[in-house]
């Protein structure tokens, strides 16, 4: 082995920077996870269910078709037939009632339609073994409506994306969350994190794993925005892009701190153990916070106070103001004000993450005190 | 030159590392001993820059210890590992660049040095399908990819077959000639005797002795003569001012002052020809145990140490 002389070039002179340390940290982060084939087919299924459930949308929820009902009509007069046809009705003459009553049965009429005198609008609807409320709908007199504030952007689509924004925050937080998580033990938990401290500082290896881990994370949430933008257009829902475009940029505006933020609570937590095994302990607070987006809006989506209250909190705040901003009742400076909140905060727990991930990281064995962490003198 | 003088650390209220000053030389290999929890490995991480100290001051060549000449240290932690799912020849090189060599250029060294060490047909294969041995080397390698001029290595033979020991010590001796630091600790008190020139012994986060191996001997541990005589040495046991230590019926291992000695070794010659009479000089791990249980007030954490 005399062979191990090693050639005489001359290392570098300076030690590599903080900022050159973090992007290197950052791309090793990229690209294994890009790399992993978990990663690549569980993100082909999120675009794959996106785009398949936006067009199954479309395919079952606008279910006003054009096709008439076909009526079988009872000794119904011909002035009558016509009127009733003009309602959306396809009248066939039955003979009698039991041919009706066949013609029912067969499924070749909806529903069996005579003259009532008693009814408001004359005519008598039997159904085959409930009610014909469609037929019967078609048939009545419907006010005028209107409402008073807002674009009356229908309930159904306030509930998708109500659900889209929380869910896709939720699913990429998570992903990459866990992932920042998983990393980091590992890194202690083989002890190369003792050769990584030992060429470059530990507040670079954590901004890397963050700022790697969030690339990744918006890359994913963009492909989500993508693909459900796709979709819409696709299936010929556009004026439903137009309604969520603004929305949605305000959405990653918010994303990208929201994320960091995450990202931080979790490498910090991560930090605080050193096995795969513990990890459950740390994680659940961090679990929690990335799940309450979601829970908060599928649970107080319609009381204004509580989106109104959780649209300030920096944690809640990208999907509660996400979803404000789409129902239009947030004024102009609310996302603003709320955007520095959150920054403030994100700022304020990544350097509190700074501290508790560079004091924690080679602390083996059992779990850290977070008290310890913080009061250490690293 | 590597120099620490003083330095002092805790762990949470808990003085772990007391004064400890020592040196160690370029071009020579310096052994770094002691018990369990005696501090090795936290000396070894301040050294590094990994840990902080409380107090006291390192220097390099007599300057003083910075970023920039730790940037061409290499260090093997005690507990081997490297990310296992990540090809070899990337994350050789990847921490060739966290060194600060160029993407190229550490390419080239990684994929170079992994060769030397006859893992050249193994690059895009990922650590965790290597062998053990293999994955030893491929921690060698990313503890030398940057050419470092200080060497620390924290136990570096633990656990390796006797091929990869081979392979360990000449990296260590061949860096030690190119006149790079190398301090490396181990439990192996035999190995670390064979090899190093220098001696550091810690016990309890207090440095016990420091200095020349030979010199250590001589100074420390209890001196010892054996006698190889070619007739029958069973009268030796009642002579005064000497204890043997053991007794064969031709060789005799025995303690005595130096006058009482050669009145000894005068009636072995008397008696008939003698082939073989020479001081014995301790071993290390006679004086690691003295020290160990000359240092600590109580048994009890005598008995740490030792442990």
């Amino acid at each position: 082995m005399s062979t191990l002389s090693t050639t005489s070039q001359t290392a570098p002179a300076t030690r590599l920077g903080t900022m050159a340390a973090t992007r290197l940290v950052a791309e090793r982060e990229i690209t294994t996870q890009v790399r992993s084939k978990s990663f690549i087919i569980s993100t082909l299924i999120t675009v794959v269910l996106i785009v398949g459930g936006i067009f199954a949308m479309s395919f079952f929820g606008g279910g006003d078709d054009d096709d008439p009902t076909p009526a079988a009509a009872v000794e119904v007069p011909a002035d009558v037939t016509e009127e009733i046809e003009a309602y959306g009705f396809e009248v066939i003459d039955a003979g009698s009632m039991d041919e009706a009553e066949e013609l029912l049965r067969e499924g070749e009429a909806e529903v069996i339609l005579t003259l009532d005198e008693d009814s408001p609008v004359g005519v008598h609807l039997i159904g085959l073994d409930n009610l014909p409320m469609d037929a019967g709908q078609q048939l009545s007199v419907m006010p005028t409506m209107e409402v008073l504030e807002g674009d009356a952007a229908d309930s159904m689509m306030r509930y998708f994306a109500a659900l889209g924004f929380g869910l896709v925050f939720m699913i990429v937080a998570m992903g990459s969350g866990v992932m920042i998580l998983q990393n980091t033990i590992q890194e202690k938990q083989n002890r190369i994190v003792e050769i990584l401290l030992s060429a470059i500082p530990a507040r670079a290896l954590l901004a890397g794993k963050i700022l790697g881990n969030s690339v990744v994370a918006i890359g994913q949430a963009l492909v989500m925005g993508a693909s459900a933008a796709l979709g819409l257009m696709v299936s010929g829902q556009t004026e439903y892009l137009q309604m969520l475009s603004w929305p949605m940029l305000w959405f990653v505006l918010f994303f990208v701190p929201g994320f960091v933020l995450i990202a931080s609570v979790f490498a910090a937590s991560a930090s605080l153990v050193s096995r795969q095994e513990d990890s459950g302990s740390v994680m659940s607070p961090a679990m929690i916070l990335v799940m309450a987006p979601y829970f908060v809006v599928l649970i107080f989506m319609n009381n204004d106070f509580a989106m109104m209250v959780t649209s300030y909190i920096p944690f809640t705040a990208p999907v509660s103001m996400s979803l404000r901003l789409f129902d239009g009742d947030a004024a102009w400076w609310e996302p603003l004000v709320s955007m520095g909140i959150l920054l403030a905060t994100t700022a304020l727990v990544m350097a509190v993450a700074a501290k508790i991930y560079s004091r924690s990281l080679l602390q083996m064995g059992q779990r850290v005190k977070l008290t310890a962490a913080l009061k250490s003198g690293d | 030159m590597l120099e620490l003088h003083d330095i002092c650390r805790s762990f949470s209220g808990k003085r772990v590392l007391h004064n400890v000053s020592f040196t160690a030389e370029r071009g020579q290999l310096t052994g770094f001993v002691g018990g369990n929890g005696a501090g090795k490995t936290t000396t070894m991480r301040i050294i590094l820059g990994v840990l902080a100290a409380e107090s006291g001051t390192m220097k390099l060549d007599g300057t003083k210890l910075g970023a920039t000449a730790r940037s061409r240290f290499g260090y093997m932690p005690s507990e081997r590992g490297l990310y296992p799912k990540m090809k070899i020849a990337e994350q050789i090189t990847y921490l060739a660049r966290l060194h600060g060599f160029s993407k190229s250029e550490a390419t080239g060294r990684a994929e170079a040095l992994l060769g030397q060490l006859g893992l050249g047909e193994r690059l895009k294969d990922p650590l965790e399908a290597l062998s053990l041995g293999n994955q030893q080397r491929v921690q060698i390698a990313a503890s030398l990819v940057h050419d470092p001029d200080v060497l620390i290595l924290d136990e570096p033979f633990s656990g390796l077959d006797p091929f990869a020991v081979d392979l360990v010590l000449n990296v260590l001796v061949e860096r030690a000639e190119a006149g790079a630091v190398v301090l490396f600790s181990s439990h192996q008190l035999d190995v670390v005797e064979r090899l190093c020139d220098d001696l550091v012994i810690i016990g309890d986060g207090k440095i016990l002795a420091a200095g020349d191996r030979e010199d250590l001997r001589r100074r420390h541990g209890t001196l010892r003569y054996e006698l190889i005589s070619q007739t029958d040495l069973s009268w030796a046991a009642g002579r005064p001012g000497v204890v043997l230590d053991s007794q064969d019926e031709n060789r005799i291992l025995f303690q005595a002052e130096e006058t009482a000695a050669q009145q000894l070794l005068q009636g072995a010659l008397q008696r008939g020809p003698v082939t073989t009479f020479r001081p014995v000089l301790p071993t290390l791990s006679e004086i690691f145990r003295e020290f160990t249980t000359d240092s600590t007030g109580s048994a009890e954490t005598a008995q740490e140490a030792i442990r």
